[in-house]
Order: structure tokens, then C-alpha cells, then sequence
């Protein structure tokens, strides 16, 4: 018997039994939908995810104050006292600039922040507000909408302008275009609209849409006081490529840790890449992907297990014709390879309606999240289509070796005796 | 002397739990090529046995037994499965055919595992016109009368042009008409083909058309009456 003929015979077999073989068709498309369907979801968030942080910009390194074994007196390291510890500053900031001594740094851009009340026109907004250099939008992928941002002359004048996020343009004036030149209260006091940054969506740090910038030297005199002279609350620096990321991590911690002059092994700063970010989400959406695949495995051997039931009555039911096929000629591989083909025809006719129908479920599920508002498109990869086939088959002949391999050790003289 | 069978000392031992069933106790005869030969016996004799062994269905448990010339009783499995494609046609009581398969398909499979594609068909409807279905080829079982059914059998135990025949109660489920045509048409194709037949029956009318009767009794040879009536 070739292989064409047994498929030939096998389809006419499961033919014969159209209610049957569907039934049990139909617990492998299950199976193998939910697979694609959930891998394809699985993949979608990650990559929304990690699409919403590569968009902060992934030469981005982040440097705080303070330890990264936490707050000094709690957790590891704890027995030295933390009073030590000195604040970020405009002058680690400008010795981080320093070309020779950070080579892989390209840009530097140190930053207070704190939070207060907008006012225009009766209008009340609370937003957080961030004192910036002029390199703050270039560090952070900001593009203005309309009017200039931060420049050099506002930071030495110490000038009361203001960049705002669209969001709290429109939270203060019901629009975000047309809004440069209007002044502003801020805490009370008066500032001039220069700026309004595109929108962005959601960032690692909640909307960075919604927020005001003011020069750094305004904030520092006027709105944002902190007790050390000149102390920044974050440095953000861009490094020169992606690849030089953890170069000028390393970088910037030996200039911090001489300037700070920190014991050894402790550091009362902490910098923090943007691969950082990156690999974190994806370990977390991973393993979403991970768990939600195991889930719909799981229905997938169910539906093997099926395949094997019915592949298991079916032996038992034919049992006189593979007695009488066995004495018309037929050899053990004959029939084994009969029963096999039946199984495996059923998980692989299975398994591509249970692609398309995968895939159609992802399609519907990104439609509905595109209808809600939702930035997030479900990915049927290759390797889910290629897994979920390869994992059916496997199925398919697993679940039918037992099945077959009965059929093919029955002794003739019983098959043919079987009622 | 043209022997197509041999069997020496035949011995099938079972074991029925604790107790072992001789269903063979040394059972030694030859068969001519082309003889029509009878074997009979009441039940419990090893009439069934014997036919499987004949068959190639089973193996002895000891003794020598050569089909057309190659000794069976120590083959595999599937040297035996190779032997009774080539070499035994079978034609069961109860028809036996595949009803999802039509008249043509039926008979068209032990030439599949004989593993023949090239002419197979024009085989396959050659031994169907041969028992006189020719008209009937697209049909499935269920469509067919018994006696129909029966000839595609018939006709599905010459397709490989086997040594020889062996066939078990083959007008049993039919009715007396119906039997004798089945029978007439195995000695016919006996006479045509020079196809030996073994008939294997409990039927005295059936027995006595052939030209001998091997009588079994307690698994072994009957010998008081060796010779067919014919």
C-alpha cells in the first residue's frame, strides 16, 4: 500500500462516519484556535508594550538619587546610614557632558520636577510640572506641535514660559492648537505659552501628555524648591547609539561615584536603561504568552485525547475488517499505517481549520480593541502557525500510535472470529 | 505428483488458562494441485483450526506443513501476511466485504497489498466478469443480493491468482439455490483455472461434490472413510 492510496482510504474511511469525524475534528480546531488565538494576543501586547517604551527613546538611560538596594535603613546594605548620601546636581549633570570623560554620552539633560495648579480663564488643571534644559526634547523624542520649545535665552533669563503636553492644553483651553502666545497662571503666577508637544499616548511613567515645562532656572527660583543648592531630581541622558547603552551607564557611574565620592560597592544613585524597561515588560509578557499558550494547550490535548477515543472505538468496531484485511494479504505495517494516516488526517484537517479560525478570532479581537480606543493589534507569527501545525501532528500520531498499533498486532484468526 | 499441500505431524496446542486444548494432535496429508478436497468434521474436531492453518492465518505449534512449495510453520508475521496474499484465496461464510468499498474495490484489494498499481483495475474486472458480475462492478455490498456478495468474494479470492482456495461454510448464509450456484461456480472455476479448493464444511451435500473428504475427529485424521463419494 503507498501512502496515497492509504489516504485515499483513510478519507473514505472517516467519510463514512461524517458525524463522528467532525465531532472529533472539531476538539483539535478548538484546540489548535485557541493556541494561535492566544499566542496571537500574547504577541500583540508584548509588542504594544514594548512599542510604548521604545518610543521614550531607546538610547535613554535614566539616573536617580538614592541607592538601588532601595532607601537607605531598609533592605540589603542597610547597616551603613544613608545621611551620607548626597543629591543629584547641575554639576554631576555638567561633569556627565564632559565629552572626554563620557565619551558614549551625547546628551544631557538634568530635570526637577514637582506638581502645581495651571489656571487660564477659570479653567483649574493640577499636572506635574518638570523645570528643563533646552536638551530635555531631543533626550526625550519630544516634537512640538506648534511654537518653540525651551531654549538657552529663557534658561539664562529665567523666563516665565511654559511648553505644555496636549492634554493639558486641552484640559485648560478645550483645544491644543492656536494656544501659543496666551498666558497662563501657574501656582499664581504668570506664564506665556511658547509650545505645544504632540501627542504620544501612554508612557512607562503614566501620560507624559499630560505635563507643563518651564525653564530649569525658573523652576529652580520660582516654583520647585529643594534644600541643596542646584539638586536635580533626575538626569536623563541619551547615549550616542543604542549598542553604547551600557558603556555609558558605566560611564556616568564612575563620574557620579567619584563626585560623590560613595564607599565601595554602594551607590547613592541609581541609573536605569531603557533595556532595563525593555526586558523587564517583555519577561512579564512572556510569560502572559507562555501561560495563556499552556491554556489552550491544554484544550489541545484534550482534543488529542479525543482523536484517541475515537480512533479506539473505531479499532474496536472494524475489528472484523482488519482481520479480513489481514488475511487478504495485508502486513502489520499496512494496517498501522492505515489507522495512522486516519488519526493524523483528522488533527491536520484539524489543525488548518483551527488556524483560520485562529486567526479570525485574533482578527475579531483586534477589531473590537481598535473600536475601544486601544492601540493593540493581535500577531499571528509564523512560529505560532508553525508550532500549533507541528504540535496537532504530533498529536495526531501519538494519540493514534496506540489505537493503530492494536489494530496492527490483532491476531488474525480472533479479528475475523470478533462479532 | 504434483503436491500444492503438505502437511506432517500438525500439532496446535492452546492454552485455556491452567487447562491446554489439543485442537491438533499430529495430523499428516497431502494435497494434489487442482484437487477439490472437503474438510469435515464435527465441531470441536479442529476443523476450524485447520483451516486457519492451511490458511496461513496461524502457525502450527509443531509439525511441517509446505504451501506450493514454501514451508510455512516457522514464517513472521508478515511473511505469512505475503504467503496468503499470493498464495491463498479466502471465501468466508459471511461474505466478508468492505461495504464502504465498491464490488470493483473489494476486489481490487489484495492486488493493493500485493502492492500492484499497473493493471490492477483491468485484474480486478476481469475476475468479477469471470463470476459473472460484470454488470455489477460500481456497486457496494449493501446494494447486492447475498449470492452477489459471495461472487465478489469468489471473485476477490482469484484476483492474485492464488494456489489455492480455501473456503469456510461458503453457502452457509445462503439459501439452497443460491448455494448450489455458488458451488457450481467454484468447481467451475476448479475445472477452468486448475485452482485447488478446499471447502471446509459440516454439509454432506456440500462434502460429497468434492473428490475427497478429510474427516477430522478429536484432531486427528478420521480414517474409516478417506475417499469422496465422487
Amino acid at each position: 500500500m503507498t501512502i496515497t492510496q492509504a489516504i485515499i482510504e483513510a478519507l473514505e474511511s472517516l467519510n463514512g462516519n461524517k458525524m463522528r469525524s467532525g465531532l472529533t475534528v472539531l476538539g483539535i480546531v478548538i484546540g489548535v484556535a485557541a493556541v494561535i488565538a492566544m499566542l496571537a494576543v500574547g504577541n500583540g501586547a508584548q509588542e504594544s508594550i514594548t512599542g510604548s517604551i521604545s518610543s521614550i527613546g531607546t538610547n535613554l538611560l535614566f539616573v536617580f538619587s538614592g541607592s538601588p538596594d532601595g532607601p537607605p535603613g531598609s533592605g540589603p546594605g542597610s547597616g551603613r546610614s544613608g545621611n551620607n548620601d548626597r543629591p543629584l546636581t547641575l554639576g554631576d549633570a555638567d561633569a556627565i557632558s564632559d565629552p572626554f570623560a563620557a565619551p558614549s554620552v551625547e546628551l544631557v539633560a538634568p530635570v526637577i520636577q514637582g506638581s502645581g495648579i495651571l489656571a487660564f480663564a477659570g479653567e483649574n488643571t493640577t499636572t506635574t510640572i518638570s523645570g528643563v534644559t533646552p536638551t530635555y526634547f531631543p533626550v526625550r523624542n519630544m516634537e512640538l506641535a506648534e511654537g518653540e520649545p525651551i531654549n538657552e535665552e529663557h534658561i539664562l533669563g529665567r523666563m516665565s514660559v511654559v511648553v505644555l503636553g496636549p492634554e493639558t492644553a486641552i484640559a485648560l483651553f478645550g483645544h491644543a492648537d492656536g494656544i501659543v502666545g496666551e498666558t497662563i497662571r501657574i501656582e499664581g503666577q504668570p506664564f506665556r505659552v511658547i509650545g505645544v508637544l504632540v501627542a504620544k499616548g501612554g508612557g512607562a511613567f503614566g501620560s507624559e501628555d499630560d505635563s507643563a515645562y518651564i525653564p530649569f532656572t525658573t523652576a529652580q527660583a520660582r516654583l520647585i524648591k529643594r534644600s541643596a543648592r542646584d539638586e536635580v531630581d533626575v538626569i536623563f541622558i541619551q547615549a550616542v547609539t543604542a549598542e553604547a547603552v551600557p558603556q555609558a551607564a558605566e560611564e556616568v557611574s564612575n563620574i557620579i561615584r567619584s563626585r560623590h565620592r560613595t564607599p565601595i560597592g554602594y551607590d547613592d544613585f541609581t541609573v536605569f536603561t531603557q533595556q532595563d524597561f525593555l526586558s523587564t515588560f517583555e519577561t512579564i509578557t512572556g510569560v502572559l504568552t507562555i501561560f495563556l499558550g499552556g491554556i489552550a494547550g491544554i484544550s489541545l490535548l484534550v482534543g488529542g485525547i479525543g482523536i484517541m477515543n475515537i480512533m479506539l472505538v473505531s479499532v474496536t468496531e472494524r475489528t472484523r475488517e482488519i482481520g479480513l484485511r489481514k488475511a487478504l494479504g495485508a502486513r502489520k505495517r499496512d494496517i498501522l499505517l492505515q489507522f495512522l494516516t486516519e488519526s493524523s488526517l483528522l488533527s491536520l484537517i484539524g489543525g488548518i481549520i483551527g488556524i483560520l479560525f485562529g486567526w479570525f478570532i485574533a482578527f475579531v479581537v483586534g477589531r473590537v480593541a481598535i473600536a475601544t480606543g486601544n492601540n493593540f493589534v493581535p500577531v499571528v507569527g509564523t512560529d505560532a502557525i508553525l508550532l500549533s501545525t507541528s504540535f496537532s501532528a504530533v498529536i495526531g500520531l501519538f494519540f493514534g500510535i496506540y489505537p493503530a498499533s492494536r489494530a496492527a498486532n490483532l491476531e488474525p484468526v480472533e479479528a475475523l472470529r470478533y462479532e | 505428483m504434483d503436491l500444492v499441500i503438505e502437511a506432517r505431524d500438525l500439532r496446535k496446542t492452546y492454552k485455556m488458562g491452567e487447562i491446554e486444548v489439543h485442537a491438533l494432535r499430529g495430523v499428516s496429508f497431502t494435497i494434489e494441485r487442482g484437487e477439490v478436497v472437503a474438510i469435515m468434521g464435527p465441531s470441536g474436531s479442529g476443523k476450524s483450526t485447520m483451516m486457519n492453518t492451511l490458511g496461513c492465518l496461524d502457525r502450527p505449534t509443531s509439525g511441517e506443513y509446505i504451501l506450493d512449495g514454501e514451508s510455512v510453520a516457522e514464517m513472521t508475521d508478515d511473511q505469512l501476511a505475503s504467503v496468503r496474499n499470493r498464495k491463498v484465496g479466502f471465501v468466508f461464510q459471511s461474505f466478508n466485504l468492505l461495504s464502504r468499498l465498491t464490488a470493483l474495490g473489494n476486489v481490487e484489494l489484495p492486488l493493493r497489498y500485493a502492492g500492484i498499481t499497473e493493471g490492477r483495475r483491468d485484474r480486478a474486472k476481469a475476475a468479477l466478469e469471470a463470476v459473472g458480475l460484470s454488470d455489477r462492478m460500481t456497486h457496494r455490498p449493501y446494494e447486492l443480493s447475498g449470492g452477489q456478495q459471495q461472487r465478489v468474494a469468489v471473485a476477490r479470492a482469484l484476483v492474485n491468482n492464488p494456489a489455492i482456495i480455501m473456503a469456510d461454510e461458503p453457502t452457509g448464509n445462503l439459501d439452497s439455490k443460491v448455494g448450489k450456484e455458488i458451488m457450481n461456480l467454484l468447481l467451475r472455476l476448479n475445472k477452468e483455472r486448475g485452482t485447488t479448493l478446499i471447502i471446509v464444511t459440516h454439509d454432506p451435500k456440500i462434502a460429497e461434490q468434492t473428490g475427497r473428504i478429510i474427516r477430522l475427529r478429536d484432531g486427528e485424521l478420521d480414517l474409516s472413510e478417506e475417499e469422496g463419494t465422487k
